[in-house]
């Protein structure tokens, strides 16, 4: 039996931390992807004409219905076999924007929906016309209105980011690994990576009370 | 006075809520600085003509005009929209529940309108704004949120809102019917000093004292269509009609 020894870490921690700047860099992408594009599918499943609209409700459909590393491993090893090439990171990034896209788009659907009618035609009454109105009234009411159920969206996107290790990106799981495979001491490398993932969502969440505590002084 | 055309005209205006008749072909009209308030019982469908007045309600039948412009008129859909927008630039709302943006403040909630549907520059949409809340009272409160006013407050940046865009006409839907009492003297005040700048109303109200005050002329609605209408003096004092009659006695005595 080997004993747990940290005294190994220090050694490697500029891996670690290449490891740790790649999850933070695609889960920052990711996010703002997956809140534009989920904000982009809530408008056109609540606005669009049934052209646009039946196909993005399949797409989201078939998004929610399967895993995501399923879906990381269509985009990344899939579609190069119909000659669409994406690298591994950028399958990373499109991966978790759209998977998570599909989520915030329920969420923001749900916040346009419950936003009061009147809203809409103290708008329409100036002047504004339909997309004016949801540009100017409605999206910026959604998005303060749903800061933590998106929130919430945010911090479980930071965690399932170590899914796009399976396809080779060096993020933060991935690095523990090249460590552990070097070393042999997956206890202490994984609980580095785990207080390190502790870290980034203690960070997040601090952001996120401070997002939640601006929106709450304009409502 | 040369412009005799009324700056609003109704003709036949018919909706239909389902199977429900709310507007059985109501014609009435308002001159260029009057002041008419439309008075009935709740479901007489005097909020619905005022809202099809700018096209929030879409009429079944009939015709509304503003200032000689068709308000209702048939055009495909992309034009009608850029029609619709002009002409309710032109008029202002008030709602019974104010619907401000609770996401701006109360400057921007004023200034939004001019800036992007006039192209109205910052610094004087907001020297506009300041000269709309000083009208209504509230220049202290243009950096405010509106969660932290008083209901006659907000109802008041209502106002300024809508006159920011120096409307023809203003519609008041109700105004202060969700209002504390203490709090409608305020708004009505307000109301009051719109009417002496000779700016023309229509007011659906509850308030039989203060539409007596304020109108030229006063309708009084019931079951879809227009009973009775007379200066508020004739009206008030002597109805012609039995329907009048027993809607006045109940609400004196209520």
């Amino acid at each position: 039996m080997q004993g747990l020894d940290f005294s190994i870490v220090p050694e490697y921690l500029p891996l670690i931390g290449k490891g740790l700047w790649w999850t933070v860099v695609i889960s920052v992408i990711s996010a703002l992807f997956s809140i534009v594009a989920g904000m982009g599918f809530a408008l056109i499943v609540l606005y669009a004409s049934p052209v646009v609209r039946y196909p993005v409700r399949l797409f989201m459909w078939l998004f929610m219905g399967t895993p995501l590393l399923l879906q990381l491993f269509l985009i990344y090893f899939g579609l190069v076999q119909i000659g669409i090439d994406i690298p591994a990171l950028w399958s990373g990034i499109i991966g978790l924007s759209l998977h998570f896209a599909v989520y915030n788009a329920d969420i923001f659907r749900a916040g346009i929906a419950s936003l009061d009618k009147g809203q809409t035609e103290a708008a329409r009454s100036l002047g504004f016309g339909a997309w004016q109105t949801r540009l100017y009234i409605v999206v910026p009411q959604a998005l303060r209105n749903t800061v933590p159920a998106v929130g919430n969206m945010m911090i479980a996107l930071l965690k399932e980011s170590s899914i796009v290790s399976m396809i080779g990106i060096a993020e933060l799981v991935h690095s523990a690994q090249l460590v552990i495979s070097e070393t042999y001491r997956p206890f202490e490398f994984y609980l580095t990576a785990a207080a390190l993932y502790y870290v980034l969502n203690l960070i997040l969440e601090a952001v996120l009370r401070g997002i939640e505590r601006k929106v709450e002084l304009s409502r | 006075m040369t412009d005799v055309r009324p700056m609003i005209e109704v003709r036949g205006a018919r909706k239909f809520f389902g199977p429900l008749e709310v507007l059985k072909g109501i014609d009435f009209s308002v001159a260029r600085g009057q002041i008419v308030a439309v008075i009935g019982p709740s479901g007489s469908g005097k909020s619905t003509l005022l809202r099809s007045i700018n096209h929030l309600e879409t009429l079944d039948g009939g015709e509304v005009w503003l200032d000689g412009v068709q308000v209702n008129q048939t055009l495909a859909r992309r034009p009608f929209e850029r029609h619709i927008n002009s002409v309710r630039q032109q008029m202002g709302m008030v709602f019974q529940h104010f619907n401000l943006f609770p996401h701006l403040s109360v400057a921007e909630n004023i200034t939004i309108a001019p800036m992007k549907l006039k192209g109205m520059a910052k610094a004087d949409a907001r020297a506009l704004a300041l000269k709309m809340l000083d009208k209504v009272g509230l220049a202290d409160k243009i950096d405010a949120f509106p969660a932290r006013l008083s209901g006659g407050q907000k109802q008041r940046v209502a106002i300024a809102r809508a006159l920011a865009m120096q409307p023809k006409v203003m519609l008041f839907d109700e105004a202060t019917s969700a209002l504390d009492p203490e709090l409608v003297d305020e708004v009505n005040l307000v109301m009051k000093q719109l009417a002496a700048e000779h700016m023309t109303m229509v007011i659906v109200t509850h308030e039989m004292r203060f539409a007596a005050e304020v109108a030229d002329r006063v309708i009084f609605m019931a079951d879809g269509a227009v009973v009775e209408e007379g200066k508020p003096d004739d009206l008030f004092r002597n109805p012609v009609q039995e329907r009048t009659r027993s809607f006045l006695k109940k609400f004196l005595n209520g």
